[in-house]
């Protein structure tokens, strides 16, 4: 079942290609998970989250400064200027950070679509004032939407949009509850393929996928060790090489029973409760969603959850995965790192990716992290 | 192009009043606990006039200046810099918040004298946020000093006044400044006077005000004064434009300034090309400046950082720019804190900073407008790794000037890591640059 996740993830493009013959619906790619894709789904529109290719590209050099701008942004840009999201209608960002905006920005100009809309997320999680002023901007993107289509987006399409992402978001938590086992029934590697297949093809097919996969979880029995629990922590990560790397090329066991970052559990964690203003309903989840550090102030509460994290996937080693120039990262990384060591007695190990993962040197360096962790007596 | 000819020049009069009220500034901060005042630091954007409700003895410490400051000073910023990064602070990260984050850590804090003392701890730090780092700036810097209570408030509400719903944006600024000042009374212990607000909101819009109108001067033919000059005068409007002292300078420099471009009186003698900059200088490279006047004759006559980054504007219906009105020329008298938070909400909001970093096609249009109405020949662009909200967007602008004609020359460097900047290279692609536009060095020197 797994291997369905992974075939979504590696094909997703004929997927999104696909899905719009079938349904005749439009495809809206988006570039940072505050966008609240419930809208989508109520509007009958399947969202795809951009993702890069893993290929340095030199389109990107006019548009954005690769001295001092994050890799997935420059590598998000060049997939569209490449022409690989040519099936996309439009493009959407929530407001988060200054790299993924450049990105928006020069898609916008430069990759044509025929719709695009900048929604004005609050820059803080805890800001007075933020609920009822995403709710406006919610209600301007749903007006903005609804000119578009041609058609009112009603109350019953935005309980539907709520539901389809809810369960899918409630499903994949389950799945994370096996993670916590002593032995996981499934890898890192292949949890991270679930989720994002999530962000890539319609959440009701990925639902059903991932129910069927819940039926096999608890009887199933990897054919590896499980070694050392690591959580990994960090921006963006689809890197499954490096994934892959850790959990099967190294020659200590280990695996990644958890991460704490936007490709990986801060996506889906929380579901909107419902009220009967839904779209309060959905500004209340993705304020109240664990943050990304960008929006984790003035107190930090980002860490508190991390914390449970560690305790409830009982984490022996974290890796720090910063991707170089990420500033929302870098800005919490001293204190992530005197947390984990001074308040959790975690060890953790700082990785800095780029556009390619350098997987031979990356495999001496978390083995090394790995071997200071096993007690070899 | 550009007939060689010698425009008079005179020195600024105000020029020695502007170094007296920066030293002033910086020790007034250091020694406000020796006063029984109130110190805090916090965003060069920060609403300055909040904290002045706490009383008259309330003294601020603005980050960015400090780590603009701070690079001025090349062997102290480098031991800052390098501080930092040992305790694993990223090299790319903000070269302000660098600098600040190292002095803490050293306890060391530089005067624009070059004096050094210990570092002066906050009582609270109160910023706004715009750009990735600010309020995580001041998040880390109250650990870093001691738990020092931290707040700032959220300005990302899009390019206003050209969004959709003004209400509901000023309605979010407004909550969160009640809330810092309720926050402040806490953390202080202090009563807050609201006619000491009022006070404080008239002052700085008339400082942000007035500044915007020294730059219109600047459209002369020559400009009468130069970008190299204008940021020592701006930064007033970064540091304490919420005092009176500074409200009243800038109008007895507009004064001046004013003066002097209706006697022709030029801020370089040779001026005979003119050029805007687009970011923050390289603070440790700023001879490049002099370099372009003396060597060619060329002038920066400012730039939206230098006009904009706190400057108030308004536009005309044809897109002229004009100063922005103070409240009290707009007719409002402003006799509650509501009334007073909202205008003020709608001033501040009104800077082109805040809509550079959120909208690409306002940093076209307004770099465009500069061009036209400054009489602009070329941009020089640095390409600034210190800062990534005022590199957002200056490569589509550079093609977006291009596609019009527009000479543009960019160059790397950093406004606070001197170690980022190397002068030679710069200006031996200034000459390139130049000599392709048939400029020759000036003969007039």
């Amino acid at each position: 079942m797994s291997q369905e996740f992974q075939e979504w993830m590696d094909k997703k493009h004929d997927y999104a290609r696909e899905w719009k013959n079938r349904t005749g619906g439009k495809v809206i790619g988006y570039l940072c998970t505050y966008v609240p894709v419930e809208i989508f789904y109520a509007a009958g529109i399947l969202p795809v989250r951009i993702f890069g290719g893993h290929k340095a590209s030199s389109l990107v050099e006019p548009h954005i400064y690769s001295s001092m701008f994050c890799p997935f942004c420059r590598d998000c840009l060049a997939q569209g200027l490449e022409g690989k999201y040519d099936y996309l209608d439009g493009i959407t960002l929530a407001q988060s950070c200054l790299h993924i905006r450049q990105t928006f920005w020069s898609w916008e100009k430069h990759v044509p679509v025929d719709y695009s809309y900048n929604l004005y997320m609050p820059h803080s999680s805890q800001s007075e004032g933020r609920y009822e002023y995403l709710r406006g901007e919610l209600m301007r993107f749903k007006k903005s939407l609804e000119n578009w289509i041609g058609r009112e987006i009603t109350n019953e399409d935005l309980d539907r949009g709520i539901e389809i992402c809810n369960i899918n978001r409630r499903l994949m938590r389950q799945v994370y509850d096996f993670r916590k086992k002593d032995d996981p029934p499934m890898t890192g590697l292949e949890a991270l393929e679930m989720i994002l297949a999530s962000q890539v093809i319609d959440k009701r097919e990925h639902s059903q996928a991932v129910e069927e996969w819940i039926k096999e979880l608890p009887k199933r029995k990897l054919d590896r060790e499980t070694g050392t629990r690591l959580m990994i922590i960090g921006s963006e990560d689809d890197d499954r090489e490096f994934f892959e790397m850790v959990e099967q090329h190294l020659s200590l066991p280990a695996t990644m029973v958890i991460e704490e970052h936007c490709t990986g559990s801060r996506d889906f964690w929380n579901e909107v409760i419902p009220q009967e203003d839904r779209l309060m309903a959905i500004a209340a989840r993705y304020l109240d969603r664990p943050s990304c550090p960008s929006k984790d102030w003035p107190e930090r509460r980002r860490f508190a959850h991390i914390a449970k994290l560690v305790k409830e996937f009982n984490v022996e080693g974290t890796i720090l995965m910063q991707q170089k120039f990420c500033d929302p990262h870098e800005l919490d990384m001293p204190a992530l790192r005197d947390f984990f060591e001074k308040e959790l007695d975690i060890p953790t190990y700082f990785l800095e990716f780029d556009i390619t993962v350098p997987a031979g040197q990356f495999s001496v360096r978390v083995e090394a992290f790995l071997e200071t962790m096993v007690d070899f007596i | 192009m550009g007939e060689q000819k010698v425009h008079p020049t005179e020195p600024l009069k105000c020029w020695n009043k502007a170094k007296e009220l920066r030293l002033k500034y910086y020790n007034d901060y250091v020694e406000a606990k020796d006063r029984g005042g109130l110190r805090w630091s916090g965003s060069a954007w920060a609403f300055h006039a909040l904290p002045s409700g706490l009383g008259n003895d309330v003294y601020s410490m603005t980050g960015e200046p400090y780590g603009a400051t701070t690079a001025f000073f090349k062997d102290f910023s480098r031991q800052c810099l390098e501080t930092a990064e040992k305790a694993g602070i990223a090299r790319d990260l903000c070269s302000y918040l660098r600098n600040y984050w190292g002095g803490i850590i050293m306890d060391q804090f530089i005067l624009p004298d070059g004096t050094i003392v210990k570092w002066p701890v906050a009582d609270f730090l109160l910023s706004s946020h715009v750009c990735c780092s600010h309020s995580k700036w001041y998040q880390r810097a109250g650990e870093l000093e001691g738990n020092v209570p931290t707040r700032a408030i959220d300005v990302s509400v899009g390019p206003y006044p050209n969004i959709e719903d003004r209400e509901g944006a000023v309605k979010y600024i407004t909550e969160q400044m009640n809330d810092s000042i309720e926050w402040m009374k806490e953390v202080t212990g202090r009563d807050y006077n609201d006619e000491l607000l009022i006070e404080a909101i008239n002052n700085e819009c008339r400082s942000f005000s007035v500044w915007a109108e020294i730059c219109t001067y600047n459209e002369n033919i020559p400009a009468p004064l130069d970008e190299k000059t204008m940021f020592s005068l701006y930064v007033f409007t970064t540091l304490n434009p919420q005092r009176k002292e500074i409200a009243d300078f800038y109008e007895e420099l507009r004064d001046e300034v004013k003066d002097r471009a209706e006697r022709g009186i030029a801020a370089a003698a040779n001026e005979r090309y003119r050029v805007i900059t687009d970011s923050q200088p390289p603070w440790a490279g700023l001879e490049l400046f002099r370099y372009l006047e003396k060597e060619y004759g060329v002038v920066s006559v400012g730039s939206w950082y230098t006009f904009g980054l706190t400057g108030a504007w308004d536009e005309k219906a044809d897109g002229t720019f004009v100063p922005l009105k103070t409240l009290e020329e707009q007719g409002l008298k402003l006799s509650t804190r509501e009334e007073a938070l909202k205008a003020y909400a709608d001033f501040r909001l009104r800077n082109w900073g805040w809509r550079f970093f959120q909208s690409l096609d306002e940093r076209l249009r307004i770099t465009n407008q500069l061009i036209n109405q400054w009489k602009v020949d070329a941009l020089i662009s640095h390409l600034n790794k210190g800062c990534e909200g005022t590199s957002i967007g200056q490569l589509e602008a550079r093609l977006d000037l291009l596609a019009r004609n527009v000479p543009v020359m960019t160059y790397e460097g950093n406004m606070g890591d001197e170690r980022d900047f190397d002068l030679g290279s710069t200006i031996i692609r200034i000459d390139s640059f130049l000599d392709s536009l048939g400029l020759k060095k000036s003969t007039i020197k």
